[in-house]
């Protein structure tokens, strides 16, 4: 693996001038995915954030070739264009020697809900593919609308805060859980403020032929509710709390990658992020406690599974 | 499938089978299918194909529909030359995507085996899927026989990848009726076939990694009105290729193809509008009738998409009373889509027809000779009384 400063002299292949928002976690989260690549590489992307503010016609910020075909087939698109890869190879149209990575991105929208059969297709039948996730928690392309990936307790545009349901009512979709379960060789949760753990997850991921998979906590200051110039310390805080365990599942066996000395409460984390204010509003402690119980009830089951063989 | 070595091959085969014949012998980079009842069979035996390396085609077996096209969309964008195949609600799964393959101007191609969209389920012959997409930017070519689904297939790759056009093109058969019929046909010999379609080579590919580009840009209100209009001049263009490519196609294998076939309609007064097999049966009709005395003929129409109606109107000038039977109710309750654009196509006749819809055969529901003779008598009757009593019905029913 290159170290930081190696890192920093690298030809961006993701540029600057797209139109993602001052503290998105989503730029950080693909330049340092790209860093570690040392093949060409083919993208495919799910319609969304990373999609709409990035390719305003006539500009585009990918300097690797990209296709974004639509919202719920990533995974499906990528999966041709690997195809096409095999085949046109095989048939001595591309040099033999020519390698090419392909890496599909979607958010959590195009990922844990409309995505996912399209994903769950592809990540069996063996395309040599990396599926990376950037998940924010949200519909936040459209102005912050539930999904299944969205916190319990969270007050979306279609969970909002009221005065009888106050916030989203369910637990999150264990997606990362739900990919293990199609026995790819590696999956791991990463976060962008740890740059050295996730560059390791990139290469490990692309290491691999076959299909394997990043999900990735992308901050998001729009429907977070957050400050811009936090998001990277919000990044960390979740990984802190245990509200994003830092882990990764290799051939079958887990490893949880951090283990905080301290874990800090969630409500650390929680607070300083406007979609969860009405929590701390009284009468709704109880929720609070729902959601620490649940982080510590996760945590414990995770450290349980640590070193064990899932399949 | 039983196939004779002879050197002019001639073959008793189904739609499919004569389908899954076409494609092994076009052997095309990418074929990402999904099965679904009519269209199995292709699936099934291109499959066996692969199996058998008989092709070297990379078969991809997606978990729907949905995913076949966007498979396709990925795999033509990479430069591959990409087949599926699919009926009714499968064609209706690949809706959205299908907008995405013309707009992309990616020259896919796709035979749908026609198929009833659901509710009530029916798994038989009409033509609601294929009418379903008929605005996604797809050419859309129409087969009566199983002769007829085996030259398209190779016409629409020529078409498709024409430079003046490239977009995708569909070729479609009736459900059951002549997807699962034995008929005899000529076939080509794998040379023929591989000299008359070429080699395909795409402009701009996602797999030039030395020359990044992005496939599926945003485009806003100053550049998509743009995209559109190129799309729908090539549309447009297609019209010639078609013809091109057709006469091309008769002079080298004897089996010429134009946008429609006329039958005895150069004197007829009296004339059906049909696609696909029914049209075989309005034949029958008319070599009754004919022998009766009666002034009567066909149209049936090969090229859908784009619709020519230029060609229509002038191939149907003199004639004074037309029936459009339409396989598909476009629920408008106006007729159905054949009828409303031929209609249109002959308002610029200075000497208008009488143009009735008349819907049949939904489901699968037989379309036979008879059936046909009473289309005809009635349009005797509109034709002596100048009177049409029913513009849209249902018949068979």
């Amino acid at each position: 693996m290159a170290t930081l400063k190696e890192q920093s002299k690298q030809e961006e292949l993701f540029t600057g001038g797209h139109r993602l928002c001052a503290g998105c976690g989503i730029p950080p989260i693909v330049r340092t995915v790209f860093r570690n690549y040392d093949t060409p590489i083919v993208a495919s992307v799910a319609t969304g954030c990373l999609e709409v503010a990035t390719t305003v016609y006539p500009y585009t910020s990918w300097k690797v070739p990209l296709i974004h075909s639509a919202f719920e087939n990533s995974a499906a698109t990528i999966s041709g264009v690997e195809t096409a890869y095999r085949a046109l190879k095989k048939r001595g149209k591309i040099p033999a020697d020519k390698k090419i990575k392909f890496i599909a991105f979607g958010g959590d929208g195009g990922t844990y809900d409309i995505g996912l059969q399209s994903l769950s297709g592809a990540l069996e039948r063996r395309h040599n593919f990396l599926y990376l996730c950037y998940d924010n928690g949200a519909y936040m392309n459209t102005g912050v609308q539930r999904s299944s990936a969205t916190p319990f307790g969270s007050a979306t545009t279609t969970s909002p805060a009221g005065s009888v349901v106050p916030g989203k009512q369910e637990r999150r979709k264990d997606l990362t859980r739900i990919v293990v379960a199609h026995n790819v060789e590696y999956a791991a949760q990463g976060s962008p403020h740890n740059w050295s753990d996730l560059s390791r997850k990139t290469s490990k991921a692309i290491a691999v032929e076959g299909p394997t998979f990043l999900n990735i906590i992308s901050p998001c200051p729009l429907g977070w509710y957050s400050k811009p110039q936090d998001s990277i310390q919000l990044a960390k805080l979740a990984v802190e709390t245990c509200y994003w365990p830092l882990y990764e599942v290799e051939k079958g066996v887990l490893k949880v990658n951090y283990k905080p000395k301290e874990k800090k409460p969630v409500a650390e984390w929680l607070k300083v992020q406007g979609r969860f204010k009405h929590l701390f509003m009284p009468g709704n402690e109880s929720m609070l406690e729902d959601i620490q119980k649940n982080i510590d009830d996760e945590w414990a089951t995770l450290l349980a599974l640590d070193g064990k063989h899932l399949y | 499938m039983a196939i004779s070595t002879a050197t002019k091959k001639q073959a008793g085969l189904t739609g499919n089978s004569a389908v899954a014949y076409a494609m092994k012998q076009i052997n095309p980079d990418v074929c990402p299918a999904y099965p679904i009842t009519p269209s199995t069979g292709v699936v099934e035996e291109f499959s066996s194909y692969v199996a058998d390396g008989a092709v070297e085609t990379e078969f991809i077996t997606v978990e729907s529909e949905h995913s076949a096209m966007s498979a396709c969309i990925g795999a033509s964008a990479a430069g591959a030359r990409v087949m599926t195949a699919t009926s009714s609600q499968g064609l209706a799964l690949m809706w959205e995507m299908l907008y995405i393959a013309s707009g992309m101007r990616l020259p896919i191609i796709l035979t749908n085996v026609n198929r009833a969209l659901s509710a009530p389920i029916n798994i038989h012959c009409d033509h609601s899927d294929s009418m379903g997409a008929r605005d996604s930017g797809w050419i859309q070519l129409y087969s009566e026989t199983v002769q007829e689904a085996y030259d398209n297939l190779f016409q629409a790759v020529r078409i498709a990848e024409d430079k003046d056009v490239l977009l995708p093109a569909m070729v479609c058969l009736d459900g059951f009726i002549t997807s699962h019929a034995i008929e005899n046909l000529t076939l080509l010999e794998d040379s023929e076939v591989q000299e008359f379609i070429g080699e395909y080579r795409a402009e701009h590919t996602l797999l030039d990694t030395d020359n990044p580009i992005t496939y599926g840009a945003m485009t806003l209100q100053d550049s998509y009105m743009i995209f559109k209009h190129q799309q729908s001049e090539a549309m447009a263009r297609a019209k010639d290729v078609v013809k091109r490519v057709g006469k091309e196609f008769g002079e080298k294998f004897g089996r010429g193809y134009g946008l429609f076939e006329e039958y005895m309609l150069d004197d007829a007064e009296e004339a059906v509008v049909v696609l696909n097999s029914a049209a075989g049966t309005t034949k029958v009709a008319v070599d009754e009738l004919r022998k009766a005395g009666r002034k009567v003929g066909l149209l049936k129409p090969r090229l859908f998409r784009p619709f020519p109606f230029r060609e229509i109107a002038g191939a149907m000038k003199g004639v004074k009373a037309i029936a459009v039977l339409d396989r598909a109710d476009s629920m408008s309750g106006f007729g159905g889509p054949l009828f409303t654009e031929t209609r249109s196509a002959l308002y610029e006749l200075e000497a208008r027809p009488k143009v009735v819809s008349r819907i049949f055969g939904l489901g699968g529901r037989d379309f036979k000779v008879k059936d046909a003779v009473e289309v005809f008598d009635e349009l005797q009757k509109i034709k002596k009384t100048g009177k049409v009593e029913t513009l849209t019905k249902y018949i068979t029913l």
